[in-house]
């Protein structure tokens, strides 16, 4: 039997103490102990980007990365983007240009996005297929998620649609 | 699935961790970005007793230049290495392949060490290595050994590194300001594994080869630095010229069959992927006539 690990960590800029076992994965921290389900999980290997959250500022997978590797850091889901406002219009850009159906990838591709349009605020769609291509949507609505990065990245700068 | 129990240490030197894998030996593994280690182990392919996490050791981190050497710690991410001027300036071949490594949120975490440690034969970096003549720094419990890139790398997931032993840094030399690079690789998808690559340094003066190094990736069981690379030096070099390297490229390949390709697409690829080079680092279109893939 292992032992459990006393962690202490800010989520969505609260503090969170807690004891787990090491091979509890941040993802399953976050969704059955903080009740934080926004974050799914699909492939549980890297692959889909369905689990990608924020550490420390940088995206992750938060799949392939342990909870007690989480000790001291700033981590931030998509519960945390949202309730703050900091998406809100990527998300609108999303429902009006149809880009989520069932929705399962959408909290891992809002993710990406944004992480995208912080670094880089006048992308390309190429560049914009770069940088969600680590993310899978199983109802496949690419084109039209790229066409929602697109127009947010354009509002955001000042330019028209 | 999930990973099966284990004990976890969060290593608090590079002292540190040398005594707990001296300690525990095969029973424990090094836990870096763990973009390798945690899938293998979501999918049961690695159990380990105890992991032996390096993330916190800060002074593995980080790229810098001295003199004409350029140093990586193991730890340096991948992101970190996109972002480097130091990279970019010195050794720009590295930059162009770790672009093409996995996905942003997958190259926040992991590490070139950790990369290198793994040893997958259709990763970019190994071949990188051995492009740029890299020596790799382990560091075990008899103290610090350097390694040449072309004996690290000794099969699939295989390197030279001893359980005990961590990997601490990758020099490489500091390449001249008239070298060139060609890099490239053919994947389903961007960020996906190679079906094949090529990360390849030249020298080129006066339309000849004073140094070529073809680092091929995905064609093996390992990196091959192709030492037919050796008869396009100081030669002019003709389409039957550029032939005859071609066959004995194909010598040299071992390639594997997978879902991707067959060995013989591999050994295709391979050959698309010389030409390509040659004829771009030469800046001569006419090599390439009649090459399709
Ligand atoms: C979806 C996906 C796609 C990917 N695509 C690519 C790709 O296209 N190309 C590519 O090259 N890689 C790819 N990777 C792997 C990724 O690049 C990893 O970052 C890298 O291979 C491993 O680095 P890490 O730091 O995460 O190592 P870890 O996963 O922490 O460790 C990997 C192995 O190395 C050992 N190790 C780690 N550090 C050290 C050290 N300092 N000394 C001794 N042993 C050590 C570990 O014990 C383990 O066995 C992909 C990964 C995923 C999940
Ligand atoms: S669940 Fe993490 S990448 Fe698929
Ligand atoms: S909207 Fe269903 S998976 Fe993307």
């Amino acid at each position: 039997m292992t032992a459990t690990v006393a962690i202490s960590l800010s989520v969505n800029g609260e503090l969170v103490e807690a004891s787990v076992l090491p091979r509890l994965n941040l993802a399953d921290f976050l969704r059955e102990h903080l009740k934080l389900t926004g974050t799914h999980l699909g492939c549980e290997h890297g692959v889909c980007g369905a689990c990608t959250v924020r550490v420390n500022g940088d995206i992750v997978r938060s799949c392939l990365m342990l909870a007690v590797q989480t000790d001291n850091a700033k981590v931030e889901t998509i519960e945390g983007l949202s309730d703050s406002g900091e998406i809100a219009d990527l998300q609108s850009a999303f429902r009006e240009r149809n880009a989520l159906q069932c929705g399962f990838c959408t909290p891992g591709m809002l993710m990406a996005a944004q992480d995208l349009l912080q670094q880089s605020p006048t992308p390309d769609r190429e560049q914009i297929r770069e940088h969600l291509s680590g993310n899978y949507c199983r109802c496949t609505g690419y084109q039209a998620i790229v066409d929602a990065v697109e127009t947010t990245a354009r509002a955001r700068t000042g330019r028209l649609p | 699935m999930k990973a099966s129990a284990f004990d976890y240490a969060r290593a608090s030197s590079v002292a540190n961790a040398l005594e707990l894998l001296t300690a525990h030996g095969e029973r424990a593994r090094v836990l870096a970005g763990g973009q390798s280690l945690l899938p293998a182990m979501n999918l049961r392919l690695v159990t380990p007793d105890l992991i032996v996490d390096i993330g916190g050791l800060d002074d593995l981190r980080g790229v810098a230049v001295n003199g004409d050497v350029l140093t990586i710690g193991a730890l340096t991410r991948h992101t970190d290495l996109l972002k480097s001027p130091e990279i970019a300036a010195h050794a720009p071949l590295l930059r162009d392949a770790v672009a093409r490594v996995a996905h942003p949120a997958i190259r926040n975490r992991g590490t070139i060490g950790g990369n290198l440690a793994q040893a997958d034969p259709a990763s970019e970096l190994p071949a990188c290595m051995l492009a740029l003549g890299a020596t790799i720094i382990a560091r075990g419990p008899d103290g610090e050994r350097r390694i040449a890139a072309d004996e690290f790398f000794a099969g699939i997931y295989e390197t030279a590194l001893t359980p005990q032993e961590l990997l601490v840094a990758v020099e490489l030399p500091v390449q001249p300001t008239d070298s060139t690079h060609y890099f490239h690789e053919f994947a389903r998808r961007h960020g996906d594994y190679a079906i094949v690559g090529l990360a390849a340094q030249a020298l080129v003066r006066d339309g000849r080869f004073a140094d070529l190094r073809l680092g091929f990736f995905a064609v093996g069981d390992r990196p091959l630095l192709a030492k037919s690379a050796g008869e396009l030096i100081d030669v002019a070099v003709t389409p039957a010229v550029l032939s005859a390297v071609s066959s004995a490229l194909d010598e040299e390949l071992s390639p594997l069959g997978d879902q991707q390709a067959t060995p013989a697409m591999r050994r295709h690829l391979a050959k698309v992927l010389l030409t390509r080079c040659v004829s771009s680092l030469l800046a001569r279109t006419d090599l390439c006539a009649g090459v399709s893939a």
